[in-house]
């Protein structure tokens, strides 16, 4: 499961609009980064088993095809876009119903997603697909260690250090940012893959190479999933399927200028505590 | 989350020339190959895409992966572990990143697992490696020898070895010994038949190799034996899995440390002979030095661009007397010039690519089928350019990039002599590129006949025949007369060398850096048509070229027949 995010790390002035939301048009829309630690983690898998494969699946507009794209030149096999109006406005609850009714169908014995995106920061759609299809999850997964017949070993980064588990499969894991990084795309993958489309996105190279390919190889199909294709109930989709409201959006300035040092002391604590909730940081 | 090719438009427009037309076509042969593999293009556009977009692949991996390790991988550098050479731990994910993107065979053919791709886009590739890590490039690069390989090597050899090299072998060329550097014909290196083990058997010793632990070797030997000159030499080709061969050190070096310089001992180590006996030097050597040379060519350049980022940065971010250093004039001016070199040095290898990659895909071809009367006519045209713009390329850029990597560390002041900033790094690296590959004063003797019998004149001709922006037309009329005055010089050299025989070795460098000059102008005001700021960056360069050859000038009109002994006087000296 990967998702594409405009790019949060490198905003300008222009990144929020007036009303305090995320101005998307000036951000370029990337592969979150997370996801592609993600994507590694399951190519490595894909190196060690013979025969397996690699699929993404991902929820957006149909430029959103542009990850499954990348992924592939990476060295994924091929992808999913759920994509569908009666998606929009979906909160992390809505986003993982629609993810599990398509991975139900499609079924895997390894699902992989980063462990958060940084546009929404929740890291709740990982382990809400995993409950909605009733599987064991394992996140923060930095590296897995070992994959036997029917269980996998994963290493986790916590907090304050490492642990290793062992799950049976199918299993969701949600992957660590300090997992390996992605490796690069591949000059064969990219020259193979560069005309794999949706079927919507067809329309606008009607008469190009690519549309020409894209009938003649099966490889370059990226399927393309609507809401009628899949067996979900529709009230759980979208706006209508997510209890998330946000109520205000508030644009933080940083205004000290100079660092204040506290200690442990009861009395420093207390200060803490009162200015906490002076400024309704508490409470 | 640096790219090397997507922020270089100099590098960018190199790959839009329209010669490229020409070599697609040569490349792909009507994109037969179209049906066979699911990666080869399917038109010219097709074939342009893949390139930029592998180009842009290429420029990632050596922003992102390569160039952060440079610092690294030159304090580590390799070292020898039970006789094999460990590459610093850099230079392993260095390997790493350039396999998993693909880049292994970049122009070797598709049925060996390679890419195809014009030897333009090789040499860009090459560029922006250099940029990033220098002795990277040293490593990286040297699968160029599977071109020659592929050039003379059997149908069964190539099967073997270019399907490894493909996969991600690397290669070395195991050439120079402690008394062959320069002088290769003086190889010792044996290689003797074995009937009993039924092939050849490598015995002695061989220095300097780069790379030298590499998995496929190109071994100049002596197979004949009694002979002591270059016509008893082969090449053999040595499969490092077969055993025989032992790394006794790796040099320590002033630069590109991270590149392992190797001393090898051979004891009866076996090799397959690559095309005739007796050949080596003289045919298959000439080939790879001829590649290897623009190789160098594109480590240069590459070095050129690191060099000139360096400095432009720190001359924008160090202030001095209250502002920063690039506001005074003694500062822009170097800048300036830095970069008219490193664009003109880029037009030139680029040109240069250019020549010589029709002229080797007509000799791919007519290994194939014989060559219309066009066709062959073609490829003796291209031949003939390819011959003297590699020297000029070669001698050109290798000493830009010891003058851009000089002035960089001049622009940091006292920061750039500290440990503390890429450009001393820069500097030891550039140090080698105007030695090996034949210095520059070899450089200068193989292009010297380009000179005095033609080739560049006739070339500069046709320079001065297309059409430039109007902006340019002052540049074109200076670079006319200045082609006169050459042409002059010329005159007076070969004049004077009938009665006095040294006098035109004496003359040959500042004869050929005239005509490089005025052939670089003249690549600069032409790309003026399609962007202004190239003539900016000619109008620089034509300064460099009027005040060079002034003073080449003089010093030829000045010197005399009889110099030549006041010249060669110090030979009695020490």
């Amino acid at each position: 499961m990967a998702k594409q995010v405009p790019d949060t790390r490198n905003v300008g002035k222009d990144a929020m609009t007036p009303e305090g939301t995320v101005n998307r048009a000036a951000l370029p829309a990337i592969f979150n980064p997370e996801d592609l630690n993600a994507l590694e983690l399951a190519l490595r898998l894909k190196d060690s088993a013979e025969g397996s494969t690699v699929h993404i699946l991902t929820m957006g507009p149909q430029r959103a095809a542009d990850i499954i794209r990348d992924a592939m030149f990476r060295g994924a096999d091929g992808g999913y876009l759920l994509s569908d109006r009666k998606f929009a406005g979906s909160d992390t609850l809505a986003t993982s119903y629609a993810l599990s009714c398509v991975l139900k169908e499609i079924g895997a014995d390894i699902i992989v997603a980063g462990r958060q995106a940084i546009d929404g920061d929740t890291a709740q759609v990982g382990p809400q697909v995993a409950e909605k299809l009733g599987l064991p999850q394992i996140t923060y997964a930095e590296e897995v260690i070992e994959v036997k017949t029917d269980t996998i070993v994963v290493r986790r980064r916590l907090e304050r250090g490492v642990e290793t588990v062992e799950s049976p499969m199918p299993v969701v894991i949600t992957v660590n940012a300090s997992a390996a990084a992605v490796r690069p795309q591949n000059a064969r993958l990219v020259m193979k893959y560069k005309h794999a489309m949706v079927q919507s996105e067809k329309a606008a190279k009607e008469g190009t190479l690519s549309a020409e390919l894209f009938e003649q190889r099966d490889y370059l199909k990226i399927v393309e999933l609507t809401a009628a294709d899949i067996d979900c109930d529709e009230m759980q989709l979208g706006l209508n399927g997510s209890p998330t409201k946000v109520k205000k959006i508030e644009n933080v300035v940083f205004q000290a200028k100079e660092a204040k040092r506290l200690t442990s002391s009861d009395e420093d604590i207390n200060e803490l505590m009162v200015e906490l909730i002076a400024g309704h940081t508490l409470g | 989350m640096a790219n090397f090719f997507l922020d270089n438009k100099d590098l960018q427009y190199h790959l839009e020339h329209p010669l490229m037309q020409k070599i697609v076509e040569l490349k792909e042969r009507g994109f037969s190959d179209k049906e066979l593999y699911d990666n080869a293009p399917h038109n010219f556009e097709d074939a342009m895409d893949n390139y930029r977009r592998v180009m842009e692949i290429t420029g990632g991996v050596c922003g992102d992966v390569i160039a952060p390790n440079a610092e690294g991988v030159d304090k580590e550098g390799p070292r020898v572990v039970n006789d094999r050479v460990e590459y610093a731990s850099g230079t392993v994910e260095n390997m790493k990143a350039v396999n998993a993107a693909g880049l292994d065979g970049l122009t070797l053919p598709r049925r060996f697992g390679g890419l195809n791709f014009p030897l333009t886009c090789f040499v860009m590739a090459n560029e922006m490696v250099a940029r990033a890590d220098a002795s990277f490039e040293n490593i990286w690069g040297l699968q160029d020898c599977a071109e020659t390989l592929n050039e003379f090597a059997s149908e069964e050899q190539k099967m073997k070895y270019l399907t490894w090299v493909c996969q991600g072998a690397t290669c070395a060329m195991d050439l120079t010994e402690p008394d062959a550097g320069s002088d290769l014909g003086a190889v010792q290196l044996k290689a003797t038949w074995s009937e009993e083990r039924q092939t050849w058997l490598l015995n002695g010793v061989k220095r300097f190799i780069t790379n030298g632990d590499g998995d496929v070797s190109l071994v100049l030997a002596r197979t004949e034996e009694g002979t002591a000159d270059a016509r008893g030499l082969s090449m053999l080709v040595y499969d490092k899995r077969n055993g025989g061969m032992k790394v006794r050190r790796i040099e320590n070096k002033l630069g590109i440390k991270g590149s392992p310089t190797c001393e090898l001992v051979f004891t009866d180590a076996p090799a397959e002979l690559v095309g005739d006996r007796k050949m080596g030097l003289i045919k298959y050597v000439m080939s790879l030095m001829n590649a290897a040379r623009l190789g160098i060519g594109a480590q240069s350049v590459g070095l050129c661009e690191a060099a000139y980022r360096e400095a432009l940065a720190y001359a924008h971010s160090r202030q001095q007397f209250g502002k920063d250093i690039i506001k005074f004039p003694a500062i822009s001016e170097m800048l300036s010039n830095m970069r008219a070199k490193l664009h003109g040095a880029r037009a030139l290898l680029y040109e240069t690519s250019r020549f010589v990659e029709i002229y080797k895909q007509y000799t791919h071809i007519s290994h194939e089928r014989s060559l219309e009367g066009e066709e062959r006519q073609e490829m003796k045209f291209y031949n003939r350019l390819a011959d003297g713009f590699t020297p000029l390329v070669k001698l050109f850029s290798s000493e830009y990039a010891n003058s851009l990597a000089y002035d960089a560390i001049q622009i940091h002041g006292g920061s750039g002599f500290m440990k503390d900033y890429p450009c001393e790094r820069l500097y030891r690296d550039a140090r080698i590129m105007n030695i090996y590959e034949g210095t520059s004063q070899l450089q200068v003797v193989a292009a010297i006949n380009a000179v005095t019998k033609g080739t560049f004149m006739e070339q500069i001709a046709r320079y001065e025949q297309e059409e430039y922006v109007e902006a340019m037309q002052p540049i074109v009329e200076q670079m006319k007369a200045l082609k006169v005055r050459v042409e002059a010089m010329i005159e007076r050299v070969e004049e004077i060398n009938k009665e006095f025989p040294q006098f035109k070795d004496f003359h040959a460098r500042r004869l050929v850096e005239s005509v490089g000059h005025i052939i670089i102008t003249y690549l600069l005001a032409r790309q003026a048509a399609d962007n202004a700021e190239y003539g900016s960056d000619a109008r620089l360069f034509a300064k460099l070229t009027q005040s060079y050859i002034a003073s080449a000038e003089c010093y030829i009109e000045n010197t005399t027949g009889e110099d030549v002994e006041l010249i060669s006087a110090v030979q009695e000296q020490y």
